[in-house]
Order: C-alpha cells, then sequence, then structure tokens
C-alpha cells in the first residue's frame, strides 16, 4: 500500500472565464486521511466534481493510482475505487435499506447481469454485515424514506464502504449533526482510515480538530498552504483569507 | 428463510388472482356482451398493454415519453400490412394502382411471411426506441427535454407516414378488417373474438414480463434512476445502457399493442400518431398510478369505459371529462387510483367497518422495527 493514491497536476477549471480550479497542484499517500478547507467559493466541490468525474478539466491531469482519469466517465471512476459521499445523505427513499445496500454490492454492474443474475450467497453476506456495521438491522426492511436523518447518513456511509473503494471523498459529512452525531461520524471516518484512503472537505473546525492529521487550506482554486492543524492555523495567509472574509461578511 | 416461503405464496396467489380475471375475460364476458361491448373492451385491452409499457419507461425509470404513437403504429403497420398481402398471387394491394405503382416496394417483400411479421411487430418498434433512446440518453438528455424531444419524434414519423402515399397509402392507411388471417375475414365475429382473447393473453404476458422486470434487482436499479441517477452514476452503474433497454423493451410492448388495437379497429392509418393520443397513453397511467402495474391496466379500463360512455350520452363534452379527470388526478390523486388505495384506502375501509390493524397494545411500539426484531430474536 506504499505511494501515491492521488496526484493532482496543474489542474485548471475554466467555466467560461470563471476559474474555479487554478493551478491546483495536490498529491496524497496512499492510506492517508487528509482534511481540505477554505472559505466559501474556494473550489472545494469542484475539486471533488474534477476528481469523480463530473466535471472535465481544462488543463491539467488527476492521477488516480497512476492512471490518468481524463475522459474516463463517472461510473468507470468509481468501478476503479473512488467513492463519493454527498453533502446531503443521497439514498434512494423509495428503496429499502437492504435494497439499498444490495444494488451497490452488486459485482457485475452491467444491464445483462443485473437482469439475469440474482444475488449470489456471497454478496448477501455483504449486505448482512454491512447492516451489521452500521447498525440498521432491525430497519434492513424498511424503506430509506422513513429513517432520520443521521440513520440515512449512516446508510450512505454503509453503501459508499459496500463500494470497497481505495479512495473515499466526503464532503461535508456532519453538516447538520448534533454533536454526538457528529462525534460518531468521526470515528467512523477515523475507523474506515485504517483501510482506506480518504479525503474529507469540512468548515467545522471542531470537526477538523478532532480527525485531521494533515490539512490543505484551499483558497480561489488553488492550494494556499499545507500542513498539521497547527502550523494551519498559524499560518498568517490562513488567518488573512478568513479572517478578510469575516470583515466581508 | 421465512420471508421467502412468504413472498412464494404471495406470488402464488398474485398469480391465481391474475389467472382467474383472465379467464372471467376470456370466456365469461363474450358469452354475456353485446359484440359491440366487447370490441371495445378488446381494444381498451390491447392499449392496457401499451400503458404497461409506458408505466415501464414513466411510472418506474421516470421518463416520459410523449412519444409512445410511434413504436405503438410501427407495430401495427406492421400486422396490417401482412394482411394486406392476403392476396391471390400476383396481385399487387388496390392502392398501389392509385399512385401507379406496379412493383411491390421492397419494405414490404417480408410481410408475406407471417413469423417474420409477428418478429417485426416487436424488433422494428424496440430498435427504433433503442436508437432514438441511445442518441438522447447517451447525450444525458433527461426531464422535460426528453418529453420534447420524444414528441418531437413523433411529429416526424406523423408527417413522414402522411406524405407516404406510394408506399403505406399516406393518409388513408391500411384497411384491415376486409382482409383474411389465416382464411378468416379479419372483420369477421369469430376473427374478432379470437383476436380479442389473444389480446388477453398477451396483455398477461406483457404484465408478468413487467412484473419480472421490476421485482429484481434490475427493476429496483430503474427506481434508482428514477430517484437520483448522478448517485446511480457514481456507484459505478451505467444508467444509459439502462434506460436504452428499458426504452427499447417499452417501445416493443407498444408495438404488440398496436398491432392488437389495429385489427381489432379495423384499419390503421397516421392519425394514431397525433400527439393527442400519445398523451392520453400517459393520462390512463397517471389515472391508475404511476409505478404500479395494475394501476395502468385499470387506469386504461377505467378511462376507456368512461369515455365510451360520456361520449354516447353527451357527445360535446367527453373532452372536458378528460381534462378534468386528468386535473383531478394530478390534484387529488398524485399516485393514481391504485397508489392511493395503497396508501390510504385500505385504512379507511378498515375504519369504516370499524377495525384497527391488529394489534393489542401501543401500536405505534409495537409497530416500531426495532421492537418487532427484538421479538423475533426473543421468540426464536
Amino acid at each position: 500500500m506504499e505511494g501515491k493514491v492521488l496526484e493532482i497536476e496543474d489542474l485548471t477549471v475554466n467555466f467560461d472565464g470563471f476559474k474555479a480550479l487554478n493551478n491546483l497542484n495536490f498529491s496524497m499517500d496512499t492510506g492517508e486521511l487528509r482534511v481540505i478547507i477554505g472559505p466559501n467559493g474556494a473550489g472545494k466541490t469542484t475539486f471533488l466534481d474534477v476528481i469523480t468525474g463530473k466535471v472535465q478539466p481544462t488543463e491539467g491531469r488527476v492521477i488516480f493510482k497512476g492512471r490518468n482519469l481524463r475522459r474516463t466517465p463517472e461510473y468507470q471512476i468509481a468501478r476503479m475505487g473512488i467513492g463519493r459521499k454527498f453533502q446531503t445523505p443521497r439514498v434512494y427513499l423509495n428503496l429499502t435499506v437492504r435494497e439499498n445496500l444490495d444494488l451497490i454490492c452488486n459485482k457485475k454492474k452491467n444491464v445483462f447481469s443485473t437482469l439475469f443474475a440474482g444475488s449470489v450467497p456471497e454478496e448477501k453476506r455483504n449486505v448482512l454485515s454491512l447492516l451489521e456495521t452500521i447498525g440498521l438491522e432491525a430497519k434492513a426492511d424498511l424503506q430509506a424514506a422513513f429513517l432520520a436523518h443521521g440513520e440515512k447518513q449512516r446508510l450512505e456511509i454503509g453503501m459508499l464502504v459496500a463500494q470497497s473503494p481505495d479512495l473515499l471523498l466526503v464532503d461535508e459529512p456532519v453538516a447538520g449533526l448534533t454533536d454526538e452525531e457528529t462525534e460518531n461520524v468521526g470515528s467512523l471516518l477515523l475507523a474506515l482510515a485504517a483501510s482506506h484512503s480518504i479525503i474529507v472537505i469540512e468548515h467545522d473546525m471542531e470537526f477538523v480538530r478532532q480527525i485531521a492529521r494533515k490539512v490543505t487550506v484551499l483558497h480561489q482554486g488553488s492550494v494556499l498552504c499545507e500542513g498539521n492543524m497547527d502550523e494551519v492555523q498559524n499560518d498568517p495567509r490562513v488567518i488573512e483569507v478568513y479572517l478578510g472574509q469575516q470583515e466581508e461578511e | 428463510m421465512k420471508s421467502q416461503s412468504i413472498k412464494k405464496r404471495q406470488l402464488l396467489i398474485e398469480a391465481g388472482i391474475v389467472g382467474a380475471i383472465a379467464l372471467l375475460f376470456a370466456f365469461l364476458l363474450p358469452a354475456f356482451m353485446s359484440a359491440f361491448r366487447l370490441k371495445l373492451l378488446g381494444r381498451f385491452l390491447s392499449l392496457a398493454i401499451v400503458a404497461l409499457g409506458i408505466d415501464l419507461i414513466w411510472g418506474y425509470t421516470g421518463l416520459l415519453s410523449l412519444g409512445h404513437g410511434i413504436f405503438f403504429a410501427l407495430g401495427g403497420y406492421a400486422l396490417a400490412m401482412h394482411l394486406t398481402l392476403q392476396l391471390p398471387d400476383g396481385e399487387l394491394p388496390e392502392f398501389f394502382s392509385l399512385y401507379g405503382v406496379s412493383e411491390l416496394p421492397w419494405v414490404w417483400q417480408p410481410f408475406y411471411s407471417f413469423p417474420i411479421t409477428i418478429l417485426a411487430i416487436i424488433i422494428v418498434p424496440s430498435i427504433v426506441a433503442g436508437l432514438l433512446g441511445y442518441l438522447v440518453f447517451r447525450n444525458r438528455i433527461k426531464g422535460v427535454y426528453f418529453s420534447i424531444i420524444t414528441q418531437a419524434s413523433l411529429l416526424v414519423f406523423y408527417n413522414f407516414f402522411n406524405g407516404q402515399q406510394k408506399l403505406i397509402n399516406g393518409t388513408n392507411g391500411l384497411k384491415t378488417s376486409t382482409q383474411n388471417i389465416f382464411g378468416v375475414e379479419a372483420g369477421s365475429e369469430p376473427a374478432q373474438v379470437a383476436f380479442y382473447q389473444v389480446t388477453i393473453l398477451l396483455l398477461i404476458l406483457t404484465y408478468c414480463l413487467c412484473r419480472w422486470l421490476t421485482s429484481g434487482r434490475f427493476g429496483r436499479l430503474l427506481v434508482a434512476i428514477r430517484d437520483d441517477e448522478v448517485r446511480v452514476r457514481f456507484s459505478g452503474y451505467n444508467p444509459t445502457w439502462f434506460k436504452v433497454v428499458v426504452f427499447a423493451i417499452s417501445g416493443g410492448i407498444a408495438g404488440v399493442a398496436g398491432a392488437l388495437y389495429t385489427v381489432q379497429t379495423g384499419i390503421i392509418t397516421p392519425s394514431i400518431m397525433e400527439v393527442a393520443f400519445s398523451i392520453e397513453m400517459v393520462i390512463w397511467v397517471a389515472v391508475g398510478g404511476r409505478g404500479t402495474l395494475i394501476g395502468a391496466i385499470i387506469g386504461t379500463l377505467l378511462v376507456g369505459f368512461a369515455r365510451s360512455l360520456l361520449s354516447e350520452k353527451f357527445p360535446e363534452v367527453w373532452l372536458f371529462f378528460q381534462g378534468a379527470l386528468f386535473l383531478i388526478v394530478v390534484t387529488v390523486l398524485p399516485n393514481g387510483i391504485v397508489g392511493w388505495w395503497r396508501e390510504e384506502g385500505v385504512n379507511m375501509v378498515r375504519s369504516l367497518f370499524g377495525l384497527r390493524q391488529e394489534v393489542v397494545t401501543y401500536p405505534s411500539i409495537d409497530e416500531a422495527p426495532e421492537v418487532q426484531k427484538e421479538r423475533e430474536e426473543i421468540g426464536s
């Protein structure tokens, strides 16, 4: 598990003249847990969009496990091992918890095996153990629409794990959660970090302090600085960016 | 497993009910109903088949197609062409002489054969739907833009068919009622009863096909595409192919419906591809209940008979009724009749008879999934 899981070189994304990302360089090691922070409009979500193939870069390239992701469609990137957790929990509301997980545990995701092959015993076992991990066994046959917000959040993380990705991208996982739930999600992420590489995007500084080992600060589409939490917090540029923004507000 | 045997029993019960209703329709009704009503019923049942196709693509996959008239017409024309060719050797269908065509166009050649015609009824609309679907879905066109494109395609086909006098008799269409099928005149009573029974059989087959498609993983993925396509992509599925396949199947189903409708109407003309007719198909599904297969059938029969009764009594006002019906469904019963029944109707009937759900203690606690799970564990 040595080497770089993700390398990004000179990445620029140009939305009709507005540079959402500007010559961004970034790399992270396999097995690392990295937190990305930055003020609004810094390009954090665009950054994830480019990695997952939702947005094509204007210039530069994204290299995942040594392979260039240029022009690779989203579903293939997902199959290569990049999983993405969205800001609001996105589960399939009209399916039961079990069916939600079963769809992701399906190993062969082309049309015909989905149509003709049922779930094999191994996949069924996977679903059961995932249900246990996220603590939703009792609600396995309940429609996801009836779950509470925190339960949906857990279900979605379960769906991510079901994909068995090498790199997890997590967008603001604790927005709208109570303090206790925040801590639960934090420890869940730390537990996952033992076997996955994870990028977390977050605003909540308390939460960042709980989980962060290395922090990258984005500002106006480029990396402002990188380092551990203390270094970043004492960096004069970071203070200026955040305080400067506060004055505007 | 316990849940599996319950599922099996439910499936058996469902199959029994479907079979019983089918037998009732196929053998009992012809004895009671007048030939006129029976013919109407046969036509509505064939329309129910296309409604199932619409339900598959709209109710389950979330793609509102306003162009199913194309596939319906393609199936209808395929069978009508076969019937038109039932002539003594060397003779051409009559209308060709009007336009000075002396040789049978190549498009017509395969339709001498009955098996090829049957294949064409299913495959030609499927291929057209698949191609159209591929072009649209590959470019990620969805929502209202998809509906507009399907409607535009419908108009293209409509105008094309209207303009092809030399090929398919243009606006006048092809008359089937005076032609022979297996040596029997297609418009005669025995042939019509046979068509009626074949329609029931095919409706059941289509229902089973749709039931199978929507019950497994494939069906759940269709629902997933409907609810959150982006998420499906990020889960490693390519939604494009799923949508192409389901649109093609839906087109094939429409083709079958079109063929059955044509022989029971006695004629097919390009007017079958009028915009309003394709929109009506959507209304049947909306009235019955999107995403419920049985709803599509019920909706079609209900609207069909309402229409024929009302237009007999008050010929002028049917369109107003239809508009009002659609408005009522959209505003009061957004999930259609079957959707309403499943959500509220059952409980309403129960409370009418003074029944509560069968729970002795505090219902809300007793019905909580956690409590039930624990009870199961203690019980076992």
